[in-house]
């Protein structure tokens, strides 16, 4: 019993703090510099520690201690008690959200490279990583400010209408590779079609990988999407009259929202950690899976900055439209093709 | 009378274009070359890193004031008050006494120049006739707590001077 307890605390350090944490940290970085780049600019690389840059990457460092260091207000109407938790309730699920992420193949038998093996299976990423919602909604509602209290609307609205896109397209997937344990949708997912096709979800599901990427997207509240906090509308949306380290909170949660997603579209539709046409349980075998679970985290992460630096935001009717006369029916026509090839197949 | 307004249409969009997929794969082409672009070899960038690197500016610039020297290190200058007669902005302010040398008339007892007042517009440096004034020291007006301060005087223009290869009349001294 001690011996798994102390197993899993092991897991969600390694998980929480160096990967989550850290890779947030860096996301803030990497959406700061990609930004300048693509924009021809330069970026940030003052940041120094003994004159020595890292081309910026201290940066993250610098805004996290000055987040710190930053006065704590709380409007004087605000209600103190939501005030405090929206921060911590939106936080929260998107790192739970993880535990059903498998970052490896099972190691010596066992789940060592993934939190839980629940039943549940990636249900349970879905139930959870929708409770964000409420933080937001939450945050918006206890400011006492009428731009945090629309951006906790818009957030409300467009998250909900989103979640049955993203949820639509991820069907075909569960549909193709009859189950929804992680671990068994990848081992479908490292057979290979015709003998030299890797069978991803990308192949075979590749509306619905778009539809994800869409969903995941306006999920994410990020540009084309990014309406809940619009910052020429709404000042900064929900999080308007939030400082300090309670921003921060909003801040890191939607990056590691971003990472959330992205290993999510990794394990369901670019089969996780598995590189085709490699198989083994040698250790330098397992190390190079989970590179390339990361590196596929990586390029998804790469294409929602891309997405966001290069797509202008849409009216906020517009992404209702979208989300409910584009994306729906497409999922449902995916999902009625999907099982009709299926049955036809079999 | 009511303003001609001229409107003008948007272009219809083609069949393609209204799709919008096709635009929007256009343009993450675009950002995706210029990322690529600059993130190894900084092409299109044209950001300068200013305090690190300067521009450089043209000989012709007109920066702070100097004083060039004669051959023994004494000033060229023989306090013959045509800069400061000629200055727009009235900055220059010098007061002449006699030189020890009987061939040369006067020498600046002291030599003022009000930076505050200064345009920077170069006609001192026209029309002095024994070119002792200059202008071409590249260097910035330098910021100031006082207004005295920015007052700089005949010691500080001699300490940017430098001989000149011009002639000058009398003994060449």
């Amino acid at each position: 019993m001690l011996e798994l307890v102390l197993i899993a605390f092991a897991k969600c350090v390694f998980l929480f703090l160096a990967f989550l944490l850290g890779g947030a940290a860096i996301l803030s970085w990497v959406e700061r510099k990609m930004s300048a780049v693509i924009q021809d600019r330069i970026g940030p690389n003052r940041a120094a520690v003994f004159g020595f840059t890292a081309f910026g990457l201290f940066h993250p460092i610098a805004d996290g201690i000055k987040m710190l260091f930053k006065e704590d207000f709380v409007p004087a109407r605000a209600d103190k008690i939501l005030f405090f938790f929206a921060p911590v309730l939106s936080f929260v699920p998107p790192l739970l959200a993880f535990m059903a992420i498998p970052f490896g193949p099972p190691v010596a038998g066992r789940e060592w490279l993934m939190v839980s093996d629940s039943q549940m299976g990636l249900l349970f990423l879905l139930a959870v990583a929708s409770i964000g919602v409420y933080g937001h909604t939450l945050a918006g509602w206890s400011s006492d400010n009428k731009f945090s209290l629309m951006g906790a609307l818009r957030t409300s609205s467009q998250l909900f209408s989103y979640e049955v896109g993203l949820t639509l397209s991820l069907l075909g997937v569960f549909m193709v590779y009859g189950t929804i344990m992680p671990q068994a949708i990848i081992g479908g997912q490292s057979e290979l079609m015709w003998g030299w096709l890797p069978r991803w979800g990308i192949v075979t599901q590749p509306l619905g990988f778009i539809l994800f990427m869409l969903a995941s997207i306006a999920e994410t509240k990020r540009a084309p999407f990014d309406l809940p906090e619009a910052d020429s509308e709404l000042v900064a949306g929900y999080s308007t009259e939030y400082s300090s380290m309670r921003f921060a909170m909003f801040f890191l949660s939607e990056f590691v929202g971003i990472l959330l997603v992205s290993a999510f579209g990794a394990v369901l539709f670019l089969g996780g950690w598995n590189i085709p046409f490699l198989a083994g349980d040698a250790w330098w075998v397992v190390l190079l899976q989970v590179g390339a679970f990361l590196a596929k985290v990586g390029a998804l992460v790469y294409l929602q900055m891309l997405v966001r630096w290069t797509v202008p935001r849409m009216r906020f009717d517009q992404v209702i439209d979208f989300g409910w006369k584009y994306l729906i029916p497409f999922g449902l026509l995916n999902l009625l093709a999907t099982a009709v090839v299926l049955a036809v197949w079999r | 009378m009511v303003a001609k307004v001229k409107k003008v249409g948007l272009p219809p969009l083609n069949v393609a274009e209204s799709l919008y997929v096709t635009e929007l794969v256009r343009g993450l082409i675009t950002t995706n070359r210029h990322f690529w672009r600059n993130w190894f070899r900084r092409k299109d960038t044209a950001t300068l890193e200013y305090p690190d690197k300067r521009r450089p500016y043209s000989a012709r610039w007109r920066g702070l004031h100097r004083l060039m020297l004669r051959e023994n290190g004494t000033p060229r200058c023989v306090a013959c008050m045509m800069c400061s007669t000629h200055c727009p902005a009235g900055c220059i302010t010098i007061v002449a006494r006699e030189h020890p040398d009987p061939a040369i008339e006067k020498v600046p007892a002291s030599f003022e120049i009000d930076l505050l007042k200064c345009i920077f517009c170069g006609f001192c440096e026209e029309a002095c006739p024994c070119d002792a004034i200059r202008v071409d020291s590249g260097v910035h007006a330098p910021p100031v707590y006082g207004r005295d301060e920015a007052i700089i005087d005949l010691e500080d223009l001699l300490s940017r001077g430098s001989q000149s290869t011009a002639k000058q009349g009398g003994r060449n001294l």
